[in-house]
């Protein structure tokens, strides 16, 4: 198959971008989204035009490195699916495909599709962990976590932090990732004696760098693992205690 | 090709006593920092995957001042994140008479007599220490009803000790890792450098200073100084372009220390996965891994009659060869990975592949969903067969799934002694990139164990005997004429890639060089076609260093540029394999040579003259390396035939 | 690339940053605020709407109704008293409500960035109700503005009679455009109300799978009643259905 794309260049975060056109001929339709780039990138090469840079590591869709707005639609047309794990059998002959950066004032772009998702890594400086230093663990099997618990917070844990959710918020918000984080850990017994430190920690971190929630709902059909919205009510509501338990906390302090 | 005078034997520094009691021993003699004291340590790690983040945050939780590097954008992307199946422990939950003891020996027959056995038995004491601290991190592990935790199978052990999070394990586990040095990144005990490439160790008076690095984005080339270094920085399986491997996984770092002087160990034993989704084109990037736990309930076969076109729905069963089944009844779908690939190469070579390509068996779900009902194997599986389909484009619910081996992990790496200190003092080996604990073949569900025993638990107890030797001397600084000289070595480096200006990218060099590595020292090698290797390589080195074509800048983010170096290393590495796999001619686990077969076509390990450790010195870019051995005693596990009939 | 976070402590905000004090700062917060002043409002609007259907029991049941309100708790309290305090509770639940949808839109503008998606966003989630929820509001503010002046304050028909309701509201909607602007603003206030009544629950982290399908329900049939309950009164003034001699 054959396809237009116009994609995104720009040298550098200070420089001004802009979009190219390149034709892409003879693409298999079993091609993955990021070969069927690896092979413009070639013919780029070949003919002395730097290739295009993006961010792509594990191609099998874990590793949440990849990630870029295809025709609108974050990582691609294909619900719960990554772009490194799209295929070009989901796109027709002939089609015109724009392929765009993330977008958010939060994400600097670094290089044409390649953004700084740092801000990312904030969040879960602030609190997006469980104080236990090693050595210090009792056995596994002494704490009993009932397996629906053991559930909901698997599918929290899920996130893979690719960003698409950001990308996708009309509000350039982090909420289902950052609330993503805080649902894993509340759910769980072991995350209970930080889990209201945590909580605003967390948020607040969050929301230096990013907007808010209305409840849009764009962000949970990017997800490339289909993390739910609901995480977020969980959030929201634990944000609130947490400031409340908190503040009685302070109370107690000497 | 091996000068033999030179040789040296190699001493591992196991300590003495019976093997339960080493470790413990170990620690009781080990000369120790003082808590107030380490402060005044600094140390690099580079790699923040399981075995890096582990260590880095650790060595950061007992005070060290950590620098920690990684190229990606992120500490969370590192490649320990793609393993799906699980994790071993000796909990012996299950009660099928699992032992720390049969875990280590499970380990080392696995491994087919090629691994130490004092590492092993280290790696298997502190794996239930593992999976507390990851439960205590919060890794959402598979629970059974009553809220405990859940065990599966895995090849090549007869006891379920395989502790899981859905097909994610990798995930959950390095996602605990990254948090828990996330949590000292906020404490001001790790500096983290993200998107920055270790291009360098710097080696002073003998021992390991520094490192220089690149920034990825604005190209500068910086030095880094410290009292000790740590690499953990993955495995080399892209030599072969494709595999199951991230695209970014590189050998460069250990590479670089290999011409440093550090010795690199059984390069040659590498892991072919048994199961992945089979080449589908020319343009294919890389290959996906489809979880070993698959093997639990899938069974393996092909069409009987070879050349069968038929779609594999419409071959009545008398017409199926379960051949693993039928060759190994024992261990049957779940024998090891070594074994399960070759049997599945043989079928494809005598004709009975399948799929379009011809290159490729089925795993078949059919009995196990009529036996468990759809509802179970969902939950079992229900991603993985998602990401097949999405791949593919068929639904293995309904058709049976086809697979093929794909290079997946590297035994070989940095030699280490029982430290995990390589032959540099000052440097260690962490995880998949020193060779110490899965010999000639690694079992599934060990890697992780692996990366997590050495970063959690061994290292962070290892390291303070060479760091208690330099108390109160500050590290070198990095105006050093040994830095300063490493950096002006790796921009001339740097230059040369982009003053080639040849016709070819780095990928066609990287798939020329692949190609010849999965064909000759592949799944299968022997002396002529090493031999054949040998030349091969050398001319596409050649080439690449005359017809490469880098465009672009060093002073800015240019993935064209980084691969190029990774490639370079690989040229030089896949030579090494290739001397390696020469070199030692018997056959043991993923290192089969054709020459030497049992009857029945097994891999045939000559223990009178191959019991040892190949480890390799770096003598020069004209003058071949030198073969040292570090002998192999097995007093705990006697050496035998494996046999998983 | 050296990274600097805050660390967990209860005290990481200085001290006049309590409990109360995050409602008015924290995006959350006033989301929390938003939902609560949005049930105060919810329950309003329904309540004036089935006060506002009395119309068709006619004009003695209509001005009995609202002389009502003025006299409720008479002589416990001044006349008019509790309607006064309806009124001022009223007023601060709107200026919570918008000063919260102000701040946060102008913090969401500066989040999103400055350079937009070339390619059509293709949303798959959010729809006309959500999106428009900020003009949405914007343009019910407007409506109560002339609402107030027309059947409130009597500034905008001439027909005015202080305390005659059925009268006012019928001469008022009697003339074309006035009964015009009515339904088209209940059309805004049903798309409003439709994603807030459901939005509520999330925001106050009232979500669960078992409950979210009916929740959606609920929000649909609240939005229909009001807009059905409320356009219907222009309308049947406007063919003549309700008249002033009735």
């Amino acid at each position: 198959m054959d396809v237009t794309l116009r994609v995104w260049r720009q040298p550098d975060s200070a420089s001004e971008g802009g979009f190219a056109t390149y034709e892409a001929k003879g693409v298999s339709e079993d091609a993955s989204f990021f070969e069927m780039l690896d092979m413009v990138n070639e013919r780029l090469n070949d003919s002395g035009e730097e290739p295009i840079a993006f961010d792509s590591d594990c191609r099998e869709g874990i590793c949440g490195t990849c990630g870029v707005m295809i025709d609108g639609h974050p990582h691609g047309p294909q619900r719960g699916t990554a772009t490194c794990q799209l295929h070009m059998r989901k796109f027709k002959d002939g089609d015109t495909i724009v392929i765009e950066p993330w977008r958010a004032e939060a994400f600097r772009v670094v290089r044409d599709l390649v953004v700084d998702r740092s801000p990312f890594d904030k969040i879960i400086q602030a609190g997006g962990y469980i104080s236990v230093n090693v050595g210090a663990a009792q056995d596994a099997n002494e704490t009993l976590i009932p397996r629906p618990a053991a559930e909901a917070s698997m599918d929290a844990a899920a996130c893979i932090g690719c960003a698409a959710c950001v990308a996708a918020c009309p509000n350039g918000a982090a909420n289902l990732f950052t609330a993503a984080k805080i649902a894993h850990l509340g759910l769980l017994p072991q995350g209970q004696p930080e889990r209201y430190l945590r909580t605003v920690a967390m948020v607040e971190t969050m929301e230096d760098y990013f907007g808010s929630c209305r409840n849009y709902g764009e962000c949970e059909t990017a997800c490339p693992k289909s993390i739910s919205i609901d995480v977020i009510a969980w959030m929201n509501r634990d944000y609130v205690a947490a400031q409340w338990k908190n503040f009685r906390k302070q109370g107690q302090q000497v | 090709m091996t000068t033999e005078h030179n040789a040296r034997v190699l001493d591992a520094k196991i300590p003495d006593g019976p093997i339960q009691e080493k470790w413990d021993k170990y620690r009781f003699d080990t000369k120790l920092v003082n808590p107030s004291n380490r402060r005044k340590y600094d140390i690099i790690v580079v790699g923040t995957g399981l075995a890096g983040a582990g260590a880095a945050a650790t060595l950061g939780e007992q005070g060290y001042n950590v620098k920690a590097f990684t190229y990606n954008d992120s500490s969370r992307r590192a490649h320990s994140i793609g393993a799906q199946g699980g994790i071993n422990a000796a909990k012996n939950y299950p009660n099928d008479n699992d032992s720390i003891f049969r875990l280590f020996y499970d380990t080392v027959k696995g491994g087919d007599y090629r691994s130490r056995e004092a590492n092993v038995y280290r790696l298997a004491q502190v794996s239930n220490e593992i999976i507390d601290q990851t439960v205590a991190q919060g890794a959402p592990y598979a629970r059974e009803y009553g809220g405990l935790l859940d065990n599966r199978s895995f090849g090549g052990a007869q006891v379920s000790r395989t502790f899981y999070a859905r097909g994610q394990t990798g995930q959950q586990l390095l996602l605990t890792a990254y948090q828990a040095l996330a949590r000292q990144v906020a404490a001001g005990t790790v500096e983290l450098f993200t998107r920055t490439e270790m291009l360098d160790v710097v080696v002073k008076d003998g021992r390991a200073v520094g490192i220089v690095t690149r920034d990825l984005i604005t190209g500068e080339i910086g030095s880094h100084s410290a009292h000790a270094v740590v690499l953990a920085t993955g495995g080399y399986s892209n030599v072969y372009f494709l595999s199951t491997n991230a695209m970014n996984c590189n050998g460069t770092a250990i590479w670089r220390a290999y011409r440093k002087g550090a010795l690199f160990a059984s390069p040659s034993f590498t892991q072919i996965h048994p199961t992945c989704i089979p080449v589908g084109d020319e343009f294919q990037s890389k290959l996906v891994l489809m979880s070993e736990s698959l093997r639990n309930d899938g069974r393996i076969w092909v069409p009987k009659e070879a050349g069968d076109d038929r779609p594999p729905n419409d071959i009545p069963e008398e017409g199926r060869d379960y051949y693993l089944e039928r060759m190994y009844p024992a261990f049957g779908n779940l024998v090891p990975r070594d074994v399960a690939s070759r049997a599945a190469m043989r079928m494809v070579q005598s004709g009975h592949g399948v799929g379009p390509l011809k290159n490729g068996v089925y795993l078949d779900f059919a009995d196990a969903i009529g036996r468990l009902g759809r509802k179970t194997i969902e939950d079992r599986y229900g991603n993985l067969f998602e990401m097949y389909e999405r791949i593919t484009d068929e639904n293995p619910y309904e058709v049976p799934m086809r697979i093929y081996p794909a290079p997946h992990y590297t035994m070989g790496g940095l030699w280490v002694d029982y430290n995990l200190e390589t032959t540099i003092p000052g440097l260690f080996a962490a995880g998949e990139a020193n060779f110490s604990d899965h010999g000639a073949n690694r079992l599934g569900a060990s890697a992780l164990m692996q990366g997590l025993a050495d970063g959690y638990f061994v290292l962070p107890a290892t390291i303070s005997s060479y760091l208690a030797n330099w108390l109160n001397v500050p590290p070198v600084p990095t105006d050093d004429p040994e830095f300063v000289e490493a950096e002006q070595e790796l921009k001339d480096r740097i230059d040369k890639f982009l003053s080639i200006n040849g016709t070819h990218t780095v990928d066609y060099f990287h798939r020329k060089l692949g190609k010849v590595m999965i064909d000759e020292c592949g799944m299968s090698r022997s002396r002529e076609g090493l031999e054949k290797a040998l030349e091969q390589i050398a001319e596409i080195k050649r080439d690449f260093w005359s017809d490469l074509r880098v465009l672009g800048t060093a002073e800015s983010l240019n993935q064209s540029l980084e691969r190029a170096g990774r490639v370079a290393d690989f040229l030089e590495l896949g030579e090494l394999m290739v001397r390696d796999a020469l070199d030692r001619e018997e056959s043991c686990g993923g290192h089969f040579r054709v020459e030497h077969v049992t009857d029945e076509g097994e891999a045939k390990r000559d223990d009178e003259n191959f019991a040892f450790v190949s480890a390799w010195e770096w003598t020069g870019e004209d003058s071949p390396p030198i073969r040292h051995k570090e002998p192999l005693e097995f007093e705990y596990v006697p050496l035998s035939q494996r046999s998983y009939k | 690339m050296t990274t600097t976070t805050r660390r967990l402590d209860v005290n990481r905000r200085s001290g006049w940053r309590s409990w109360l004090g995050s409602f008015f700062t924290s995006d959350i917060g006033m989301k929390w605020m938003m939902a609560l002043t949005g049930i105060g409002l919810l329950a309003y609007v329904l309540v004036h709407m089935i006060g506002n259907l009395k119309i068709y029991l006619g004009a003695e049941d209509l001005d009995h109704y609202a002389e009502a309100l003025r006299t409720l708790l008479y002589p416990i309290v001044p006349e008019t008293g509790v309607l006064w305090m309806f009124r001022f509770g009223l007023l601060a639940m709107f200026i919570i409500h918008m000063w919260s949808a102000i701040v946060l839109a102008l913090r969401n503008r500066r989040a999103r960035g400055t350079i937009r998606y070339t390619a059509k966003r293709q949303y798959l989630a959010a729809n006309y109700a959500n999106r428009t929820m900020l003009w949405g509001g914007v343009i019910i503010f407007l409506f109560l503005v002339y609402h107030i002046a027309d059947l409130t304050l009597g500034m905008t028909n001439p027909d005015f009679v202080e305390g005659a309701v059925y009268h006012n509201v019928i001469t008022s909607f009697q003339v074309w455009w006035v009964a015009l602007i009515y339904v088209v603003a209940q059309i805004a206030l049903a798309f409003h109300v439709y994603h807030g009544a459901w939005s509520v629950f999330q925001s106050l982290g009232m979500s669960n799978p078992r409950y979210d399908e009916w929740r959606r329900w609920m929000a649909v049939v609240f939005a229909l009643a009001l807009l059905i309950g409320n356009s219907s009164i222009p309308i049947a003034v406007q063919f003549g259905l309700l008249q002033v001699s009735g």
